[in-house]
């Protein structure tokens, strides 16, 4: 029963998503501007490899702000139109209604991510690249936007307003990402022991999105991708339940 | 019969607003409550709380045996909910929707199939089935909330405010297929168009500030009204004054009051004392005092003027 629902809530988010301009106008958007960082940034030819490092290395920068974007809506939107009323009135508990909403919005990365497979056809057409390489470096990809997307979700069911959720996503979702560099540790360093500067450290998205676009998933990053995943949403329900007694 | 709906002590703070306190009730199938009150009374916090969409800050409620937070699926499993404004996903078309709902209560098949197309026909929908909710009127998207929330045949039917914002004739639909459901159902629905109450109601239930202020049928209500069996008069002008001095006099009257003879038509008012019949007293005095009378009509009680004196009435304490 609570797996059909989540089914349910999956479908009818994914295609909400197509029923409106906004799908389409992030997946232009993304294809656009990952073809332009490869090429002009990454110096895709200029490289002269066969692989698609200069492709994916921009990645967790665009979506830094593309993916805060497809999160903003989930709850904001419901809260404000009122139909998160019609929705929790429902025989359902909140733990299906936050994983339906998430998957679908982590179905629609991964279509999004998939368009991208002219890029694929371009460089197997160039040279002979480790398409087991490319499959994980799509797999490391798909993975930080999922993070970013629990994160984003989480923020998107404290408000109402679109903006805020989109503006407070991207901020958090900057703070995981950049937690391995000096200018996020520094304000640790000053007051906090050695371990917490280390764990906060080993937060880092990046770092961690390096190892999977080497081609390798090392089991800690599997374990802390899924562990952040896990704990977000178990804190978008928790918000969820306590917006019903706030 | 047992209670379909039952409140106990129910409660909502918001911060340090009661909002909801300690409200009791009971509803039984084949009634169709009246919810009354002012804006900002408890109405929707209260219909919320019985639907799941806020936390009980203390009390209890049970919907068909089900408590709300206790067993939250069940309670909701037995309840129809239409939410004040009817919020519905502006992408989807009714259809879609009903699919939608008929899928999270876990209808399949050809139940599912039933169920939407009994819907649809019962609420004259098959005409705006296929377009986007966001595209149709207001009576319609009114409809298919409405709609949704009968898709389960519930027992019990909680609607706030299912006529508001509609015209004349929207509401009179609207009010009819309320008529229809009742026989088996418990319906509360909230509203503050009075008229309404003595159209679909066989009990109204008066809320204010937060509390239960009246409990009673329509007909009780329209009681206390002090125009419950008032006398109005149009006389000559000449004789108003002569006429109150007369029927001052009248023992079961209880108060003579000036009217605007431009805007109510009437000159007077007489108001009985509580529970007389005075219209044939106030004949009699007034021809004894040689008064011409040019108009007379009896009245009966209005229920805004019960609204009125109920819901402004000072807390007792």
């Amino acid at each position: 029963m609570r797996l059909r629902q989540t089914a349910t809530v999956f479908t009818r988010e994914l295609a909400s998503y197509f029923a409106t301009p906004v799908a389409y106008v992030l997946i232009i958007i993304f294809l656009a501007a990952t073809g332009a960082f490869t090429f002009y940034v990454g110096g895709f030819f200029q490289r002269g490899q066969a692989d698609l490092a200069s492709f994916f290395m921009f990645h967790p920068w665009l979506y830094l702000f593309l993916v805060p974007a497809v999160a903003m809506r989930l709850w904001a939107e419901e809260r404000r139109t009122g139909t998160i009323e019609l929705l929790s009135t429902l025989p359902v508990g909140s733990f299906p209604l936050v994983l339906g909403k998430f998957l679908a919005a982590w179905a629609f990365c991964g279509i999004a991510l998939l368009l991208t497979f002219p890029i694929w056809i371009t460089v197997n057409w160039l040279g002979d690249p480790d398409n087991g390489v490319i499959v994980m470096g799509y797999v490391g990809s798909w993975l930080i936007a999922g993070c970013f997307l629990a994160l984003g979700s989480c923020m998107s069911a404290i408000t109402k307003n679109q903006v805020v959720a989109f503006v407070l996503g991207a901020a958090l979702c900057f703070l995981f990402l950049m937690s391995g560099v000096e200018m996020v540790l520094a304000a640790f360093r000053a007051w906090a022991p050695d371990f917490l500067v280390d764990l906060v450290a080993s937060f880092s998205l990046i770092t961690h999105f390096a190892a999977l676009s080497k081609g390798t998933l090392p089991l800690t990053t599997a374990v802390f991708i899924l562990t952040l995943i896990g704990t977000a949403l178990f804190v978008n329900k928790l918000i969820v339940d306590l917006k019903k007694a706030g | 019969m047992e209670q379909a709906v039952r409140l106990d002590q129910l409660t909502r703070h918001f911060g340090r607003f009661t909002a909801v306190d300690r409200i009791s009730f009971g509803v039984r199938r084949g009634e169709v409550v009246g919810f009354l009150g002012p804006n900002g009374a408890g109405k929707s916090t209260t219909m919320r709380m019985l639907a799941g969409y806020l936390t009980p800050s203390g009390g209890r409620a049970q919907i068909m045996g089900h408590d709300v937070e206790a067993e939250p699926l069940e309670a909701r499993g037995a309840l129809g909910y239409l939410p004040e404004g009817a919020p519905l996903y502006g992408d989807m078309t009714p259809l879609g929707l009903f699919n939608f709902v008929a899928s999270m209560r876990g209808m399949t098949g050809a139940t599912r199939r039933h169920n939407i197309a009994t819907v649809i026909d019962r609420t004259d929908l098959s005409e705006v089935a296929y377009k986007p909710i966001e595209t149709l009127s207001k009576g319609f998207k009114r409809r298919v909330g409405l709609a949704a929330a009968i898709l389960h045949d519930p027992p019990v039917l909680i609607l706030d405010e299912p006529t508001d914002g509609l015209d004349p004739n929207q509401k009179h639909e609207v009010r009819g297929l309320i008529a229809a459901m009742a026989p088996d159902k418990a319906i509360i629905v909230s509203t503050h168009i009075l008229e309404e109450v003595s159209a679909v109601c066989t009990r109204a239930i008066v809320i204010a500030r937060g509390k239960v202020v009246a409990d009673a049928t329509p007909a009780q209500l329209q009681a206390y009204s002090e125009w419950q069996d008032a006398v109005s008069l149009r006389l000559p002008a000449e004789q108003v004054a002569q006429a109150r001095t007369a029927l001052a006099e009248v023992d079961s009257v209880y108060d003579v009051r000036p009217m605007n003879r431009a805007i109510d038509g009437y000159d007077l008012l007489v108001v009985p004392v509580q529970g007389e019949h005075i219209a044939k007293a106030v004949a009699d005095q007034l021809a004894q005092a040689g008064i011409e009378i040019e108009d007379f009509r009896v009245e009966t009680g209005r229920l805004d003027d019960v609204f009125r004196k109920l819901t402004t009435m000072q807390p007792a304490h």
